[in-house]
């Protein structure tokens, strides 16, 4: 064999690996997508949205505490998480920019985002759950918060940089202070990554469970008061899963693809959002 | 008037910037605090010792440290390999029809929550392993798979990514002088891509030694040190998650929250190491 041959011979065993591990990977992947949507919407009904939990053994139950739960604890987050967020981002793109201190906030902030979210659970453990005695909605939100925080300023920071220069020039030659500048110019001219942005972030702590084990904890019926423990569709589908009750671990199956459904929406809308950006 | 209030905007920036840096630095110092207790009581011993009693207040976090190592570990090598044929087939082989589609269902699969991936080991693919194996199927090989089955996503999304920025003139300076497809892969885009690629593996390794929910399912939390990979086995997020709702003395609690200490500082030094060493960000824009 000649060596061109044994060049190319080489090339078509390394493209057939690529193949075959690509279309295992993908397969597993797939396989996974087809278990959540087959038991999804095997395990969906209107029973779903409108009961709440109920002991074992009864044959209706629903996840309406969790939906509701899930809805305060997500929300409540986003409502602190999101200006504090805009704000901080703000901060690094317009003020510090390309100073040692903005540096400084990015790496760190850059780092807390893919540190594991069980710790800041026990984290909030230490400052709130231990504190007050018992577990509680505001606890689940506040390890939320600290998650999305990280997410919010870096698409902030990257989103405003994006704004060109002359916007601003032109707004300050205007005779425009800073902070109108900031609010009417570059905020209007990033809306659409920002808000992208925000939909990325509450979509990523939307499926967190670690951070909501011994925060928020969970709670079989309907409670609305953040003071109190609350129910997740995450950890109410962990504590389904692990039961050894059959319409349980369905009940588990439909709060997974209800919320892995929300999830992907929110990832699919915001991927439409950049993609109509970049066409403009 | 208005001087007035772009001073107060800019302070309140400001502030909100500084509350990240606060954050990370209360989170350390309120973990340290409550590990207090452990560290006098077990000193170094702590990383050292293989018993972990609750009963008998004897904690040593060598089974859930040697679990985090090995389930990683499992999870690396079977991923990496795939992760990089995934991306090898999506940036060079894949007809450009079925490029898109497959790579977005790829981006999109890393979005789904760990939660379900775990749901999924423990009904699909546990008895698989018990079939296969033996055991309860319950094991640290089940971990370690489903573990690399979760990042694969992220790795092989991340591994295109950083392959696509090859230059095309490279590329086809290359293909010009005669190379094949895997000259041209091995010669001329992975060493273009190469610090991207290191980097968003060991980011990828930094987030499965912190993850929690995939395998908490299917690892058992069981204390042991074995060398059989079918056997039951616990980790540092495994026994967070299992045992701190059971904690019933000050000392178990302080034993809980040394383990998250230490999760914590392994995780900030692998994140550290792939963001200074091989990903420092291009800033975009100005």
């Amino acid at each position: 064999m000649t060596h061109t041959q044994k060049r190319i011979l080489m090339s078509r065993v390394a493209m057939t690996f690529s193949t075959i591990s690509a279309v295992i990977g993908i397969g597993f992947l797939l396989w996974i997508l087809g278990v959540l949507v087959s038991n999804g919407i095997d395990a969906l009904n209107t029973d779903i949205f409108t009961l709440e939990g109920t002991p074992p053994g009864y044959e209706k139950g629903g996840l309406k505490h969790a939906l509701i739960g899930q809805l305060y604890l997500v929300g409540i987050a986003a409502l602190i998480g999101v200006p504090l967020g805009i704000l901080a981002g703000t901060f690094l793109s317009e003020y510090g920019q390309r100073s040692k201190l903005a540096e400084i906030i990015r790496d760190i902030s850059d780092i807390m985002m893919s540190a594991p979210s069980i710790v800041i659970g026990a984290f909030v453990y230490a400052i709130v759950v231990a504190p007050m005695g018992h577990f509680s909605g505001w606890a689940g939100s506040i390890a939320l918060t600290i998650i999305m925080l990280p997410i919010i300023l870096r698409t902030t920071d990257d989103m405003l940089s994006l704004v060109p220069s002359t916007l601003r020039e032109a707004a300050f030659a205007l005779g425009a202070p800073k902070y109108k500048v900031i609010l009417q110019v570059v905020y209007r001219g990033a809306k659409a990554g920002i808000l992208t942005g925000i939909l990325l972030g509450i979509a990523r702590v939307a499926g967190e469970t670690a951070p909501l084990l011994f925060t928020s904890f969970n709670d079989n019926f309907l409670n609305t008061d953040m003071m109190e423990p609350m129910a997740s569709l995450t950890v109410t589908m962990y504590n389904y899963a692990t039961s050894p009750y059959e319409d349980w671990q369905k009940l588990g199956w439909a709060a997974a693809f209800i919320l892995s459904m929300f999830i992907l929406s929110l990832n699919i809308i915001g991927k439409l959002f950049l993609m109509k950006k970049k066409g403009r | 008037m208005s001087k007035i209030i772009d001073t107060l905007f800019a302070n309140l920036t400001k502030i909100t910037a500084f509350l990240v840096l606060l954050i990370v630095a209360w989170i350390f110092t309120v973990l340290i605090d409550h590990s207090m207790d452990a560290i006098k009581a077990f000193g170094f011993d702590f990383v050292l010792e293989d018993k972990w009693a609750p009963n008998l207040e004897k904690f040593g976090a060598l089974p859930a440290i040697y679990g985090s190592v090995v389930s990683t570990f499992l999870a690396m090598i079977l991923s990496v390999p795939i992760a990089i044929g995934v991306a090898i087939f999506l940036s060079e082989i894949a007809h450009a029809k079925l490029k898109t589609p497959v790579g977005v269902s790829i981006e999109l699969l890393a979005a789904i929550p760990s939660v379900v991936y775990g749901m999924w080991g423990l009904f699909y693919f546990v008895p698989i392993i018990r079939d296969i194996f033996g055991g309860v199927g319950i094991s640290m090989l089940s971990a370690g798979i489903i573990l690399s089955i979760m990042i694969l996503p992220f790795m092989a999304a991340v591994t295109r990514d950083s392959m696509n920025t090859t230059p095309d003139i490279l590329k086809e300076s290359a293909y010009a002088l005669g190379g094949t497809k895997w000259d041209v892969i091995k010669d001329i885009i992975i060493p273009y891509a190469k610090a991207g690629i290191i980097g968003s593996f060991i980011l990828a390794l930094g987030r499965a030694i912190g993850e929690t929910m995939a395998v908490t399912f299917v690892m058992g939390n069981v204390h042991r040190i074995s060398t059989d990979l079918t056997e039951p086995a616990t980790s540092i997020p495994v026994t967070l998650a299992n045992e701190f709702n059971e904690a019933d003395s000050e000392l178990y609690f302080s034993a809980l929250f040394e383990l998250s200490l230490l999760l914590l500082v392994i995780s900030f030094t692998i994140i550290s190491v792939a963001k200074f060493y091989f990903l420092r960000r291009k800033r975009i824009g100005r």
